[in-house]
């Protein structure tokens, strides 16, 4: 590794980290209404604010669509804006997620993962950030606060870069992450300055020199290849997030790929994973130090890395893919039926099944993981699949 | 009516329009069924289509009315319903046109 710069401990939480990279990127707006688990971050950020150690606009909005309708605006007019929520905040962006991807606004928004009402719930799943997994964000999933806080800043640098220009969710698992306190390495604020650099953006709408129209209509003669435009920035998207992480790797020493692979060298057992509960798996290899077990942590699930995915499983006997969010009437969970069809091209297929977890907060534990890998064994053993979705800590008979 | 359109890769991203007024440029002329026809013979000059005319469509010059721009003409026929002489009428286009 090549010098990296001085960085202090600190201790905080996912959200705390979040607003503390926030601090240090130091936006022109951060547009925002409070929900549980997102609230610290923008609680911590507005007393930023009201103590003058930032420059940010901060808007109180009424409402999650009128937040992101205010970054939106913000970033069409030429200022960095980011914004936060979770749960039914994120849902009632809906609209205005499409509308910030399609005019191609790289907006940064923490996400802090809560399941979906109802019934009603505070606690962590992934139903919400993966009902948006098609509005055309590109996500990065954290493991705990420290990716949390560096997600955070290398995604400024992902989705302003001029071959992407697309809004970025940074996800971590609510409460699990976002409310637990870790020891973390917090960069120098000139260092942060400097990576994230001057936000530009090619055609200001504040640009009263040179008038432009952002939002117009685009009938049948256009539409389709506004979107090929954003089928393209995915596409880019790849190599810019691994250029990213090399660049914050020299300065922090710290470099995340588009997915992490853990004991996977020999693995011929592996469970596919995004979020904290790759830590749980990463403690349970550690006690287990068993080569024949294996993670693959997915950091970036859009742009979907589908040739690293099968890179990585194509010579395991069984994967189990695990889904914090249910698609209701679906082969499994988005997750899964994504790194299935990622092995589909593969001349010989490893054995996969879905497991649905987590779902409310359900707690996952280590003794839980275990008996994941047990059933791919028995996968791996019959050579049978089924059943292909299986559900992970759920009360049955 | 044909029109070179740009591909996917030379158009501005995300939809945004980087110049001023070319809602001209936009043929809407295709929108139309039904096309106003004046009666110059009998028309007053009286300019009522060229103020109701949405689309400003109406071909003026030296204060008489000359034409219509059937390229951005949408065919919504309130010319033709304000005249107060009821010298257009709104015909129905055939494809040979």
């Amino acid at each position: 590794m090549t010098q990296t710069v001085t960085q202090k401990i600190m201790a905080l939480n996912g959200a705390e980290a979040i607003a503390e990279a926030m601090r240090q990127i130091n936006p022109d707006v951060v547009a925002s209404y409070p929900i549980t688990p997102q609230t610290i971050i923008v609680e911590r950020f507005s007393e930023f604010v009201a103590d003058g150690l930032v420059d940010t606009e901060f808007v109180a909005a009424e409402s999650e669509h009128s937040a992101l309708s205010a970054s939106i605006g913000a970033a069409a007019a030429g200022g960095r804006s980011m914004t936060a929520t979770s749960s039914q905040g994120f849902a009632l962006m809906w609209e205005m997620l499409y509308i910030a991807a399609g005019m191609r606004l790289p907006i940064v928004m923490a996400v802090a993962n809560r399941a979906l009402s109802g019934p009603i719930n505070i606690h962590c799943d992934h139903s919400d950030s993966m009902g948006g997994r098609d509005s055309g964000w590109i996500q990065l999933y954290s493991e705990n606060v420290q990716e949390a806080y560096d997600n955070t800043i290398q995604a400024i640098k992902i989705g302003e870069h001029q071959n992407v220009r697309l809004p970025v969710m940074v996800c971590m698992d609510g409460f699990t992450t976002s409310h637990a306190v870790e020891r973390i390495d917090v960069l120098d604020d000139n260092a942060v300055k400097k990576f994230v650099g001057e936000y530009h953006i090619d055609h200001p709408l504040l640009d009263v020199d040179q008038a432009v129209t952002y939002g117009p209509l685009a009938l049948p003669e256009y539409y389709f290849e506004i979107k090929m435009q954003q089928i393209e920035a995915m596409t880019n998207a790849k190599p810019v997030i691994e250029q990213v992480s090399k660049a914050y790797g020299s300065i922090s020493g710290r470099s995340y790929g588009l997915v992490e692979p853990y004991n996977m060298e020999k693995a011929e057992l592996a469970i596919v994973i995004l979020g904290s509960t790759a830590g749980t798996a990463k403690s349970l290899l550690d006690d287990l130090n068993d080569p024949r077990l294996g993670l693959l942590k997915i950091r970036t699930f859009r742009p979907f890395p589908t040739e690293e995915i099968a890179a990585n499983l194509r010579k395991c006997k069984a994967v189990a893919v695990l889904d914090r969010a249910a698609s209701f009437g679906s082969i499994g969970g988005p997750v899964f039926s994504e790194v299935r069809a990622a092995l589909y091209d593969e001349p010989k297929r490893p054995q996969i099944v879905n497991y649905i977890y987590g779902l409310g907060g359900r707690d996952t534990t280590t003794d839980m993981l275990k008996t994941v890998y047990d059933d791919l064994d028995t996968v791996a053993k019959t050579g049978k699949p089924d059943p292909v979705q299986r559900f992970l800590g759920l009360r049955d008979d | 009516m044909t029109v070179e359109r740009k591909k996917w890769r030379d158009l501005p991203i995300g939809g945004v329009i980087i110049t001023g007024g070319n809602a001209q440029v936009y043929l809407t002329g295709n929108w139309r069924t039904k096309k106003p026809v004046i009666d110059m013979k009998r028309c007053t000059n009286c300019m009522i289509c060229w103020v109701y005319c949405p689309e400003g469509v109406i071909l003026v010059k030296d204060g008489k009315i000359t034409g219509i721009d059937l390229e951005h003409c949408k065919g919504c026929g309130i010319c033709a319903v304000e005249c107060p002489t009821k010298v257009i009428e709104m015909v129905k286009e055939s494809k040979d046109e």
